[in-house]
């Protein structure tokens, strides 16, 4: 339930900044159905990792920082977690990616 | 200003939702096994940002918790398939 005590500016703010990562999220998720090949699909979905997880932890960062009137943004944890984990998890997702392909190429026309 | 509160938060979670089943249809169709853990990893990411969401409608910091092992718990289980696509086993 809101606060009472909350004023209106943000609320506004925390609602639009919820809105507009969700949406952000959802159009990343929405390239995993649209775009046509795994290497293209594999960029899809750091949309919402990035920006997306940015725009809906500032919007908790800020609501729970002005009820609880403290600082202590506890997202930037799940932040710079995310930020560094993301791009290792894709990388070796595409490399495993790449190789299982060549391994099915090899397979399928071996070399004389 | 709590109707745009209540409502404004549930758009965004019914957002979130429609993200997931996205990456749920794309987990079932495949064609790939690594489009099947592409699928998962935006599953947990969303259903992470969805839990966040339940934390600031409720006003409740307990789900904070929930969202950060979550996380932490997705990393590890997409690191850990990639590994099995790439070499057959976790730990060599």
């Amino acid at each position: 339930m809101i606060p009472a005590d909350l004023p209106a500016w943000a609320v506004v703010t925390v609602v639009v900044l919820a809105v507009a990562g969700s949406a952000i999220s959802l159009l990343g998720a929405t390239g995993l159905v649209r775009l046509t090949s795994f290497y293209e699909r594999v960029h899809a979905p750091t949309l919402g990792a990035t920006l997306g997880t940015v725009l809906v932890l500032s919007a908790s960062a800020l609501f729970f920082g002005l009820v609880e009137q403290r600082f202590l943004p506890r997202e930037l944890l799940i932040g710079a977690f995310l930020t560094v984990t993301t791009p290792v998890t894709l990388i070796l997702l595409a490399r495993a990616a790449l190789f299982r392909d060549r391994a099915e190429d090899e397979r399928k026309n071996p070399e004389p | 200003m709590t109707m745009l509160f209540v409502w404004g938060l549930a758009l965004a979670q019914l957002m979130l939702v429609a993200a997931m089943g996205v990456a749920v249809w794309r987990i079932v169709v495949g064609p790939r096994a690594q489009d099947r853990i592409l699928g998962m990893d935006t599953l947990y990411l969303n259903g992470m940002l969805l839990i966040v969401v339940f934390g600031v409608r409720t006003g409740s910091p307990l789900y904070f918790e929930a969202a950060l092992i979550i996380g932490m718990l997705g990393f590890a289980a997409t690191v850990a398939l990639a590994k099995v696509l790439m070499r057959g086993e976790v730990i060599e």
